[in-house]
């Protein structure tokens, strides 16, 4: 009899597809909505959703379907995951993915079949230069380029001795890359603590001996507000400056750090204070719809559906042909929060990085108060390498 | 003065993964439970630390009664479910206590949401103290050591010194013995049961403030536990103690100079990528040479001597062919 019903249903959702029409819209989202890494994946459906629910459901002008898929923060499930949107859901869009070692796993399941890959997060360095390919585009950052920031912001406040500290993974490695990319000056020490160590009480011993002018760390999540909170207890002298990127200084870690990451200046492409109409229009919906300030996930989140919403527009609201679907996506011009924006030939952003630091605001909440820009209209390191136009 | 920080804070990590593993080790030896969901354990402690501190806005009191409180959900759990475990084999009890891992995870998220809880340092501890010359040293690690200490001494007191920590020494070395003997096992191991959660919760409400309160806190400290329960003896609080030394050290020592002593040899391109590495490793690796000599542990359970069997010098056949346990004079 169960079996029976399950049937019944199968064909039932089967039929629903068969009669969805020639002009709908359906975006996959898949990011991490559970487990310990699911705070910024959370961020980033709020901010998806909400864009849709500002376009009255219709992006593009296209009655739209959001399907979000938790990818459980693993390659495997993500993988499968994947395939159920883009064969069985048939989504012309695929978005949503935070980390790059899911998107190197589901990302060519959505460009084998000539769909389109839209990264609101993640830019694994592979897919912005040899393996790019005329599907993949990123309304985000190339991974490099937040660090590049930052490497930059260090050589300008002149530091001369900085340690850095990242995880000892492909991501970290690249971050400390990123950074010395553009700091000229000695880099003291580069340590690489475990993937998820929690306690950084011998690093920071390193620290305090070193007496660096900066440290510059890049640890994700819970691993970046544990070590500011141990940081600011261990008393060190405020010599040393703190500095970060937006991976561990922004709304989804604040609530968690409190007052220890006030002071802490990092480097990213957008804040809850960025002065432009969308961005505020942004700000106020996600407060409103949400009941707190929204991380730099959920706009990106928010831009990737507006950047859908303008080429479809551009492409006539035929969401279903991918190639018109491609080129207008290509030459995009939508209403960034983030101010200007536009894609390099290898589709990722060409855009300004800023420095903030942690500020309290009028209201006594935490927010990335933006200082002043570092990069100017940067793009990334490996566009050269992109043959695929 | 590098060398004393790096020593107060081996110390202080092994202290707070000898509270964690203790009850682990008591549950393994003892019921022969292998419980996954003991990580789980610790992350509650953190959360209701952290939710009673905020409710009453006092850390002594939402420490107090996230101990008492960790103390009670273990008793209830035992009798509950963990009891229904014992007589399974080992497969059974990791796939329902995997179990138990996900619903806590999850029931987590439910009630406390993705983000994770804003817990701070009592005031008066959240400086730093100045320990010799100019080296400063964090008020909450030293409070940390401290509390470690006092915790571990009271529970060799316990174990050592008590009529419970007899049933608990006898019971790790064979059960049925002590169930012939009339002791009643079943509310023994709801006892130790709580006690192992109580333990597990304090070691998660202490650290809470120096870590971010998040759900799945209490995976990564597992493994190191399960190490340290392995190495230690299986079942032995004292195993565990020493151990827990043992791998906190060498972890924490191996982070701090292991980089630093290869780049005396090897160059610094090869360090920066065989230095965290091997770091990484050298618990494991301690692992490996202590169980290569002693398969089952440094320490046979219910032993209450300072040094393992092996070490100590006999009086007389005799004496060295009693019971374990009786070793204490």
């Amino acid at each position: 009899m169960k079996r029976i019903t399950r049937w019944a249903l199968s064909l039932m959702a089967c039929a629903s597809l068969a009669t969805a029409g020639a002009t709908e819209l359906r975006i996959g989202v898949m990011t991490t909505l559970s487990g310990a890494q699911a705070v910024s994946g959370v961020d980033m459906r709020d901010g998806i959703e909400l864009a849709v629910k500002q376009l009255s459901g219709k992006v593009g002008g296209q009655p739209t379907r959001l399907i979000v898929a938790d990818d459980q923060f693993n390659p495997g499930a993500a993988k499968q995951i994947a395939e159920r949107l883009v064969k069985k859901d048939k989504v012309q869009v695929l978005t949503g993915i935070i980390y790059s070692n899911i998107l190197l796993a589901a990302a060519p399941v959505a460009l084998e079949n000539g769909n389109i890959y839209l990264s609101s997060n993640a830019g694994p360095s592979q897919y912005a230069g040899a393996q790019c390919d005329s599907g993949f585009f990123s309304v985000s950052w190339q991974n490099d380029a937040v660090h590049e920031a930052a490497g930059k912001y260090a050589q300008d406040k002149d530091y001369k001795r900085v340690i850095l500290v990242a995880p000892n993974y492909p991501a970290g490695r690249d971050a400390t890359t990123g950074f010395k990319r553009f700091f000229k000056g000695e880099v003291v020490e580069e340590l690489y603590p475990k993937l998820g160590q929690l306690d950084f009480a011998v690093e920071i011993a390193r620290l305090r001996e070193q007496k660096p002018d900066a440290v510059y760390f890049f640890l994700p999540g819970g691993m970046g507000i544990n070590f500011t909170k141990q940081y600011r207890a261990a008393g060190i002298p405020d010599k040393t400056s703190l500095l970060t990127s937006q991976f561990s200084a922004d709304q989804d870690t604040f609530a968690a750090s409190g007052d220890a990451m006030i002071g802490v200046y990092n480097t990213g492409h957008w804040s809850t204070d960025t002065d432009n109409a969308p961005s505020r229009e942004f700000v106020a919906g996600f407060e409103k719809a949400y009941g707190r300030l929204p991380s730099f996930y959920a706009s990106q989140g928010y831009d990737a559906i507006m950047m859908i919403d303008a080429a479809v527009r551009a492409a006539g609201g035929n969401a279903d042909d991918p190639v018109a679907l491609r080129k207008a996506l290509a030459e995009s011009k939508f209403k960034s929060v983030r101010g200007k924006f536009s894609l390099g030939p290898n589709r990722f952003p060409v855009q300004d990085f800023f420095v903030r630091v942690v500020s309290r605001d009028s209201k006594g909440r935490l927010y990335n108060k933006t200082e002043s820009l570092v990069l100017s209209n940067h793009a990334d390191a490996y566009g050269a390498a992109c043959t695929q136009k | 003065m590098l060398w004393i920080e790096q020593l107060l804070n081996g110390l202080q990590y092994s202290l707070m993964l000898f509270l964690f593993a203790a009850g682990l080790t008591l549950v393994f030896g003892i019921m022969n439970l292998v419980n996954l969901a003991h990580g789980s354990l610790y992350m509650l402690g953190a959360y209701a630390a952290a939710a009673l501190t905020t409710y009453s806005g006092s850390y002594v009191m939402g420490l107090l009664g996230a101990l008492l409180f960790m103390g009670a959900f273990g008793a209830v759990l035992e009798i509950v479910l963990i009891r229904r475990l014992y007589r399974q084999d080992h497969l059974t009890q990791v796939l329902a206590t995997f179990a138990l891992i996900l619903i806590f995870n999850e029931s987590v998220r439910i009630v406390w949401g993705v983000q994770p809880l804003p817990y701070d340092m009592p005031a008066a501890l959240s400086g730093s103290v100045p320990i010799v010359g100019d080296l400063r040293y964090s008020a909450y690690r030293l409070a940390l050591i401290v509390a470690g200490v006092v915790v571990a001494l009271l529970l060799y007191w316990m174990v050592a010194r008590t009529r419970v920590g007899m049933w608990v020494r006898a019971g790790a070395s064979n059960r049925e013995m002590v169930q012939m003997m009339g002791v009643n096992v079943r509310w023994l191991f709801t006892a130790i049961f709580a006690l192992g959660a109580a333990l597990s919760g304090l070691a998660g409400a202490a650290l809470a403030p120096l870590m971010s309160v998040q759900v799945g806190m209490g995976e990564e400290v597992l493994i190191l536990a399960f190490v340290i329960v392995v190495v230690g003896g299986v079942g032995s609080v004292r195993g565990a103690f020493i151990a827990a030394l043992l791998v906190g050290m060498v972890d924490s020592l191996g982070r701090a100079w292991l980089p630093g002593l290869l780049g005396t040899v090897l160059p610094p391109a090869i360090v920066s990528d065989l230095g965290p590495a091997l770091a990484s490793m050298s618990v494991y690796l301690l692992m490996i040479v202590v169980l290569a000599f002693r398969p089952m542990g440094l320490f046979s359970p219910g032993a209450t001597s300072l040094w393992p069997k092996w070490l100590r010098v006999r009086p007389s056949p005799m004496l060295a062919g009693s019971a374990p346990g009786s070793a204490s004079s």
